[in-house]
């Protein structure tokens, strides 16, 4: 059973559509990448199904329960950190972690200390006095602590040092080991890269892309570097072919993933001397999505 | 379904009470001993029937009505009559702001800053929060009623009875539930904590304002007001109950009406939404002046808006006085004529003192904003361009000092063309501006004070609310309690004379203005060397 299942989610705010007809599905086990530019609906995506906003139209499930009337049910399994973490600035991060726990009806155990350990948070003291990386620490810490079966992080790294991404990205790949099922919202892309089995990529409100890494990359470009033996020749008018570069011999493009084989076989004619080609990054697709929205898509 | 909202209420309600233990005793602890020390000072000063009947004569005015409400047991004015009709009043407001800044902080306050939102996302019901929030406000205020109740019985005073004063202390009580549950709808309607206190704070206020007209004027007009019906219970005369019923109802009501809401509502959504904001800066936003006034600009209008009202409120009575000494031989007679003064007079220097402090506090709020300013880091902000740390502080003062000048002038402003239109005989504007402007020193010295604490010791900055909430008490106080003189001359409002009925002392006020600037300028010099802290 899948572990979310958002259909048609609308959510509408005054006259703005933030959402408009977002469909989601993360199965169980896996570590679902949520991407997008600011403003483009992950947050308000994450809220509903946390059943703190609610959907003006369309259907949002955790668990196959409905994400506004199960909350409590759902919450129950349910783990979230935020992007901006805001503490008590009175109270000390350890009281913090303790009393989230206690809201799960559990009490501070081996793990929290452990974990404690592990993201190097000193826990006595006072809430006010920490920075952004370490507020998010604890949320962190409270989080992993309670071991639910789901956890929905948004942008939960944004104020880490390489150091304790690492800590997190081992935390999260532990959860998945155990059956876990984590959403991840993020802007590191190269950690969702690192991390996530499918990614979605959101815009204006829409998905618009879904899938595996792989399968992804297929509908984008593929960087191309190559020196061939005699001068490369009728490149520029293949279809599929852009941003061709000519440098003393050594010629540059990038390629559509369909057109990758006819492309290959073309330039072997030329006999290849060196090549070299990188796969997209995410980042390379989520601007090339990105830069759709009125940007210069064909350049 | 019903019990599922309000999963772990318990937990979220004894963490609140954790977090605000010491706050809340502080509050009960100065109700109540405010209380007891006016009860025991009025049984001293106050022994004999013919003492007490001049007193009574005094109070019944229109503009003590106005300002305390209607009296009641007059031709037998014990010591409990004195304290419903002088006390109760005074006493209420302080335990609806206490419910109001409870509420404020725990509800909207919260949830701006994201904290209900990591509660919401663990399995806590829906309405838990809030619910959690009233029943600490429920809790804390049956605490007061009781801690009040019982010590003003412990005072021993004949009048005092064990009856009246659980009547008094519940009636303080279900004040503090009705602006708990007020401030509660109103968090789930306004989408910021400044909004929240702002409109709770006004719905404060208009009850006082309804409850005064109406006093005067119409009695179904001020039973209209909350404050205006628990001053009805005649307590410690006549003890009736239904007012402590009827606020509670309307408690409820309000209540019920915050969680509906609650319960429907988008978290982070209110009813009021934010207007969209300028995109580009005015031609004022172009240094640091232009910052503190930008930030707070909304604030300063509202408080010159309420203070005009205020005099014009104050101002209207002023009619009623003239009509009332007319037919009041005793006094006419007597008492004033003895000191030289009408009464009008006399209420005239005393609401201008009054008046005066109350234009202190925005004044002192706009100040004191450089504190929050510096905690948020938003100094070292401003800081990092080509501007020196004097140059803030200095435009945040200068700022509290026009403040504090336009508060002053508006409020006089208002008591006098109120006062001119229902009086035969009017006062000249000049006389109320004199009274009024006379009280400026007192306003600069408070800006030193607090520009020396913040230069020096920013964290006891909230010290020079005490000081202010002393100089209130010995004003307000000092004839009615008839405290020692030096004890008001502590205050600078104590120091200046009240005028009309005091002469002008040219050298008093340079005094105290030389005073403002030798503190002034050593806050300054504490600013510049010390470390900015958050």
């Amino acid at each position: 059973m899948a572990v979310i299942e958002v259909v048609e989610l609308k959510k509408r705010f005054g006259d703005f559509f933030a959402l408009d007809g977002v469909n989601l599905t993360v199965e169980k086990g896996e570590i679902y990448g949520f991407i997008g530019p600011n403003g483009a609906g992950k947050t308000t995506t994450i809220r509903i199904l946390l059943g703190m906003l609610q959907a003006t139209s369309g259907q949002a499930l955790v668990f196959g329960q409905d994400a506004w009337s199960d909350a409590l049910k759902i919450h129950e399994r349910v783990a979230y950190v935020p992007g901006e973490v805001s503490l008590w600035p009175n109270l000390t991060g350890g009281e913090v972690i303790d009393f989230f726990m206690r809201l799960r009806g559990r009490q501070a155990n081996n793990r929290r200390d452990e974990l404690i350990e592990r993201f190097d948070l000193d826990p006595s003291k006072k809430c006010r006095t920490y920075s952004k990386g370490n507020r998010q620490k604890v949320a962190l810490i409270a989080a992993f602590a309670s071991e639910a079966d789901f956890y929905i992080l948004d942008e939960p790294t944004s104020g880490l040092d390489p150091l304790m991404e690492h800590v997190f990205q081992d935390c999260i790949r532990e959860a998945k080991k155990q059956g876990k099922s984590i959403l991840l919202s993020s802007h590191i892309l190269s950690e969702v890269e690192k991390l996530c089995d499918r990614v979605s990529i959101i815009r204006s409100g829409q998905i618009i892309e879904s899938g595996t890494l792989d399968e992804l990359r297929h509908l984008t470009r593929t960087a191309i570097k190559v020196t061939t033996r005699s001068p490369l020749k009728g490149l520029a008018d293949f279809p599929g072919v852009h941003d061709l570069q000519d440098n003393r011999g050594v010629t540059h493009f990038a390629v559509d993933g369909e057109a990758l084989g006819a492309v290959i076989e073309h330039l072997s004619k030329f006999g290849i001397s060196q090549l070299e080609s990188a796969p997209p990054t995410l980042e390379d697709l989520f601007l090339h999505h990105y830069q759709g929205a009125g940007g210069p898509e064909n350049g | 379904m019903a019990r599922d909202l309000f999963v772990r209420l318990r937990h979220l309600g004894l963490f609140i009470l954790r977090r605000d233990r010491l706050q809340l005793a502080i509050w009960i602890f100065a109700i109540a001993s405010l209380n007891v020390m006016v009860a025991l000072a009025y049984d001293g000063l106050y022994q004999n029937a013919v003492e007490r009947a001049t007193m009574a004569e005094i109070m019944q005015n229109p503009a003590m009505t106005f300002m305390l409400g209607p009296g009641y047991g007059l031709d037998d004015y014990t010591i409990g009559a004195m304290m419903g009709h002088q006390m109760l009043l005074f006493s209420a407001l302080g335990v609806a702001i206490m419910n109001i800044l409870l509420v404020a902080r725990h509800s909207r306050a919260d949830e701006e800053a994201g904290r209900t939102e990591l509660i919401r996302s663990l399995p806590v019901g829906r309405l838990a929060s809030l619910g959690a929030i009233l029943v600490v406000a429920v809790l804390v205020n049956i605490g007061l009623a009781l801690v009040v109740s019982f010590s003003l019985f412990a005072c021993q005073v004949e009048s005092v009875t064990l009856a009246g004063s659980l009547l008094y202390g519940f009636l303080l009580g279900v004040v503090g539930f009705l602006f708990a549950a007020i401030t509660a709808l109103l968090a789930q309607m306004t989408e910021s904590s400044r909004g929240t206190l702002g409109y709770s704070l006004a719905a404060l206020g208009l009850c006082y304002i309804v409850r005064g007209v109406g006093d005067v004027s119409s009695e179904l007009l001020a039973i209209l007001s909350p404050l205006g019906m628990i001053l009805r219970a005649q307590v410690y005369v006549n003890n009736l109950w239904w007012p402590v019923y009827s606020v509670t109802i309307l408690g409820i009501i309000f209540a019920g009406g915050a969680f509906f809401i609650n319960s429907r509502r988008d978290l982070g959504g209110g009813l009021i939404s934010a207007r969209p904001g300028r995109t580009t800066a005015s031609t004022f936003l172009r240094g640091p002046f232009g910052l503190a006034l930008n930030l707070q600009q909304t604030t300063i209008i509202a408080w010159l808006v309420g203070l005009f009202l205020l005099g014009l409120s104050y101002g209207s009575v002023f009619g009623d006085v003239e009509l009332f000494l007319e037919g009041n031989e005793f006094l006419r007679d007597i008492l004033p004529m003895a000191l030289g003064f009408t009464l009008t007079e006399q209420f005239l220097a005393l609401l201008m003192s009054i008046l005066a402090m109350l234009a202190t506090v925005p004044a002192l709020l706009v100040l004191l904003k450089v504190r929050a300013e510096e905690g948020d880091t938003h100094v070292e902000q401003v800081l990092a361009t080509a501007i020196s740390r004097t140059r803030i502080l200095l435009s945040f003062v200068s700022l509290g000092v026009v403040v504090g000048l336009l508060s002053l002038v508006l409020s006089g402003l208002g008591l006098w063309l109120a006062a001119n239109g229902v009086m035969d005989e009017s006062i000249s504007v000049m006389t109320i501006m004199q009274a009024s402007l006379a009280q400026f020193p007192a306003i600069l010295v408070m800006l030193a004070l607090a520009t020396f604490l913040f230069g020096w010791w920013p964290q006891y900055i909230n010290l020079v609310w005490l000081y202010f909430a002393y100089s209130l008490f010995t004003v307000y106080f000092g004839v009615l309690l008839k405290l020692p003189t030096w004890l008001k001359r502590l205050s600078p409002f104590g120091v200046l004379p009240q005028m009309p009925i005091e002469p002008f002392e040219p050298i008093v006020a340079l005094w105290l203005i030389a005073f403002f600037v030798i503190v002034l300028l050593l806050g300054l010099k504490g600013f510049t060397r010390r470390d900015l802290n958050n």
